[in-house]
């Protein structure tokens, strides 16, 4: 873009835009905060000051931050990437159970090291991301529908297999419960993703490890792809107009499978991180998975813009963070509709640029009538 | 005060960013006139009249009615004030019916229910007394496009509004819809209404207007009496210099054939039959061939089944003697066919790209623009700088300018800058200067003909028959779906291809 403008600050769009979110974010704060005097007023300072510092609070804490945000920020890159194509990939979930299945398939079944994990995760999500792209550009069917129906069909994909291979389970490797994968600690410590340079700067936090870098690279390779190339013109005049794109020689067909595919490779990968940690075990339940549904709002907290994206999923694993330490004053059920009501009034940093807008265009035509 | 003004907009000043819409515009409407607004594309016709309606607010400048100063803040202060709107596009609920469009925002409801019985009288009447034909129970999505027209001014006339802007009425509607509404608008000026129609056909403002104010880039040129002007003077003032009507060029010399199309059958998507019917015929390098018809008879079938954009099931298509009759659309490109499509929202341009990264649509590929599949910015913004300025595109800031917010003569220009620029042998252009200005038009039919002067085949479609006549070599009647007659403008008259067109006449077998 041009960087000649002479606008005033407050005109020009990306600084109106990060505006926007911060004040959409502190009205959500104080929101969640009036929500949680309703429901415990003794409490409800404690648990405010918990849910803003503990993220700081430690080491241990703001490892933690780093660790959760990396699989949601892979997840916002999900959703957003297939956004600009003009797809709503509700599938996230889908491609992130299945980017851990075949992340750990790697690391417990076969014993590979930990790059060649990450890589299958991103094999495994990117399958799953196929099939709604194949359905949707072939046979037009709405991708929203298929993604969901491969929700489920991944969840219990992934449970039936895990339940039936006694080596991919914990209690195939010495621990008591058959109901979750091996610990990678015990399975294959090569699996693990390593500290690499946070090795030092957090102790012996057992939150910490490379994933959080790798997933500002993916996050900036992304916005290279969309922002730089010829393939993310041709992704995004797609999304914007299917017909002026099939008018161009576009071909949309292919830019809507490989658009879900990569958001599917994307998903995937977040599941691998999260769980090549080696601090999770793929527990097996008959619920999907919230850590891809919660790339949406990241997503959306972000405009879609991949850069945006790290800084939401940032602040999402924050005050996820900071709700945990709320308990026991609160219980987990009312941290979460907490934590929602202010996610859900960040996301309308859309509403809150017009009013910024506004307020500018209000102070101008003042300024102007006096002189 | 002689004069008895139902609206005065006094000074009217609104800014956008990078461009003043309107500058100091003054515009006053008589009670039971019809004023005509007059100007270019971009001129700002549309945006007083959403000031007057209440969609902006200016910057400066005073609104009155009847004598007094009044405040529009948004469409219902309008409505109170008696000011209904048809806009260009309409504004209508498609699967809603015709009677519930018109009572939309003002229906009676007794204990929360609605009350239509007296509605379907109200408009029945309406509907009886303008010769406005309408069916109340039919849905939006299922009338033509000239009754739902009937339905917008339906919408007015039940608000009992006074005062009712027309923006570009006539631009979506046969000629037979067009005498018709001009036969209800001067119903209406009997009945003491005022009307503001704001065009840029000059034969309409001469058959209905009373008075026209002319706008040139934003600022107010003058008001005149129609009964004291000519066309040619409303032009200058519209344009700012002479325009000429009829298109200037040399005798025609044929060269090679460029496309040859033999017995093309394109399917319909509305019906089960074919809109194209075995379709043959030839141009030439350094010609103009003119496809000229009524709307829907096979017209717009035939050059997607020629561009790729839909399938054809008969048939071949041969460019430059290699045939493309099944060529993927980028390949027809690489091939040198420019296509100005019909629908330059839908097609022609990414709206909510810039206008840069609109130049480079059908060129971003080429070695020129990216390198390793990395977009060369610089060289994109170079281009777009060179064709703005080449092809006069005039836009708020530039390159940089986002398609949707130009007007639609600009967003015709670039895509015409983009196509010709691409230095094509085939030129397809469909309905290229529709619902432009005369200036505009003179400009696009110049560049046409340039490009035939360069020795390029140029396949025109047109429903203008004056265009038709105008500018091209050879003219090709379409009707049905297949090519009734073909003519030489010299030798043949604007009657004789009305009767082919309408399908009462058609030329032996052997021909075209």
């Amino acid at each position: 873009m041009s960087k000649k403008s002479k606008q005033p600050l407050l005109q020009n769009p990306g600084v109106v835009g990060v505006l926007a979110s911060l004040l959409s974010i502190v009205i959500g704060l104080v929101l969640g905060f009036i929500l949680l005097v309703i429901l415990n007023p003794g409490a409800s300072l404690d648990g405010m000051k918990a849910m803003m510092t503990t993220g700081f609070a430690s080491m241990d804490k703001f490892g933690k931050v780093l660790y959760q945000a990396a699989p949601l920020m892979m997840c916002g890159l999900s959703v957003g990437f297939a956004f600009k194509t003009g797809l709503f990939n509700i599938g996230a979930p889908g491609q992130y159970t299945m980017g851990a299945f075949f992340a750990l398939l790697c690391g417990i079944q076969f014993q590979m090291p930990w790059f060649v994990c990450l890589l299958a995760s991103a094999i495994g999500g990117a399958i799953w991301g196929i099939f709604p792209g194949l359905f949707k550009a072939y046979f037009n069917v709405n991708e929203v529908i298929t993604s969901i129906m491969f929700n489920w069909i991944g969840m219990y994909l992934v449970n039936l297999i895990l339940a039936n291979s006694p080596h991919m389970l914990a209690s195939g490797w010495g621990a008591s419960n058959s109901d979750r994968t091996a610990a990678l600690s015990a399975a294959n410590p090569g699996a693990i993703l390593p500290k690499g340079p946070f090795a030092g700067l957090f102790g012996n936090s057992s939150w910490i490890n490379i994933g959080i870098i790798l997933s500002i690279i993916f996050a900036l390779i992304v916005w290279v792809v969309l922002q730089k190339t010829t393939f993310g013109y041709e992704l995004k005049a797609c999304g914007l107009s299917r017909d002026a794109a099939q008018y161009a020689g576009i071909n949309a067909k292919r830019n809507i499978v490989l658009s879900m595919v990569i958001a599917g490779a994307l998903s995937g990968i977040g599941g691998g991180i999260y769980y090549l940690a080696g601090t999770g075990q793929y527990v097996i339940e008959k619920s999907i998975l919230g850590m891809g549904f919660n790339g949406i709002p990241v997503a959306l907290l972000a405009s879609s813009n991949p850069v945006g994206t790290i800084f939401s999923a940032l602040f999402i694993s924050y005050i996820q963070v900071g709700g945990a330490a709320m308990q026991p004053a609160y219980s987990s059920e009312t941290i979460d509709i907490v934590i929602a009501v202010i996610i859900y009034l960040a996301a309308f940093a859309l509403l809150m640029r017009g009013v910024i807008a506004k307020a500018v265009s209000g102070r101008k035509e003042k300024g102007g009538a006096a002189k | 005060m002689a004069d008895n003004f139902v609206i005065e907009m006094l000074h009217i000043t609104k800014e956008f960013p990078g461009i003043k819409a309107n500058d100091d515009v003054t515009l006053q409407l008589r009670k039971g006139e019809i004023h005509a607004l007059l100007g270019e594309n971009g001129a700002g016709k549309s945006t007083l009249m959403s000031v007057l309606f209440g969609l902006y607010q200016p910057e400066k400048g005073v609104i009155k009615k009847n004598g007094k100063e009044v405040k529009i803040q948004n469409p219902n202060d309008a409505n109170a004030l008696g000011i209904g709107m048809v806009h260009q596009h309409f504004k209508l609920v498609e699967c809603f019916t015709v009677l519930d469009n018109i009572i939309l925002g003002v229906e009676d409801t007794r204990h929360g229910f609605l009350q239509k019985d007296a509605a379907r009288k109200k408009v029945m009447q309406l509907s009886e007394k303008y010769g406005l034909k309408v069916d109340p129970d039919a849905l939006v999505s299922d009338i033509s496009v000239g009754m739902q027209q009937r339905v917008e001014i339906l919408k007015m006339l039940y608000r009992d509004n006074e005062i009712l802007i027309f923006d570009e009425p006539t631009a979506v509607l046969t000629p037979q819809e067009i005498d018709e509404l001009m036969e209800i608008m001067r119903g209406f000026k009997a009945e003491g209404k005022s009307i503001l129609f704001i065009t840029h056909k000059l034969n309409e403002i001469m058959a209905v207007a009373d008075r026209c104010t002319v706008l040139q880039k934003g600022r107010g040129i003058g008001t005149v009496d129609i009964a004291n002007t000519t066309k040619e003077e409303l032009s200058r003032m519209m344009v700012g210099r002479d325009v000429q009507f009829a298109v200037d060029k040399a005798p025609c010399k044929p060269g090679r054939t460029i496309l040859e199309v033999n017995g093309l059958v394109v399917p319909s998507k509305v019906h089960k039959n074919n809109a194209v019917r075995g379709v043959s015929f030839e141009a030439k390098a350094g010609e103009i061939v003119c496809v000229a018809g009524i709307e829907g008879n096979g017209q717009t079938e035939l050059i997607y089944g020629l561009t790729g954009l839909e399938k054809v099931t008969g048939g071949t298509i041969k460019l430059n003697g290699k045939d493309i009759t099944n060529a993927p659309i980028r390949e027809r490109s690489k091939d040198g066919m420019s296509h100005i499509p019909e629908d330059r929202h839908k097609h022609g341009l990414v709206l909510d790209y810039t206008v840069a990264d609109n130049m480079v649509l059908q060129r971003y590929w080429q070695p020129e623009f990216q390198n390793h599949g990395f977009i060369k910015k610089g060289a994109v913004m170079d281009y777009a700088e060179r064709l703005i300025k080449q092809y006069d595109v005039r836009s708020g800031q530039g390159p940089i300018t986002i398609a949707r917010s130009m007007s639609g003569g600009n967003q015709q220009k670039a895509i015409i800058a983009r196509e010709v620029d691409k230095d094509p042998d085939l030129l397809v252009a469909v309905q290229p200067t529709r619902g432009l200005d005369v200036g505009a038009i003179e400009y696009i039919h110049k560049q046409i003909v340039a490009e035939r002067d360069k020795g390029k085949a140029v396949l025109l479609v047109s429903l203008e028959l004056d265009e038709v006549m105008n500018l091209s070599d050879r003219i090709l009647v379409m009707y049905e779906g297949e090519i009734v007659g073909e003519f030489d403008p010299k030798t043949t008259t604007v009657e004789e291809l009305g009767l082919y067109m309408a399908g009462a006449k058609k030329q032996g077998e052997a021909k075209a």
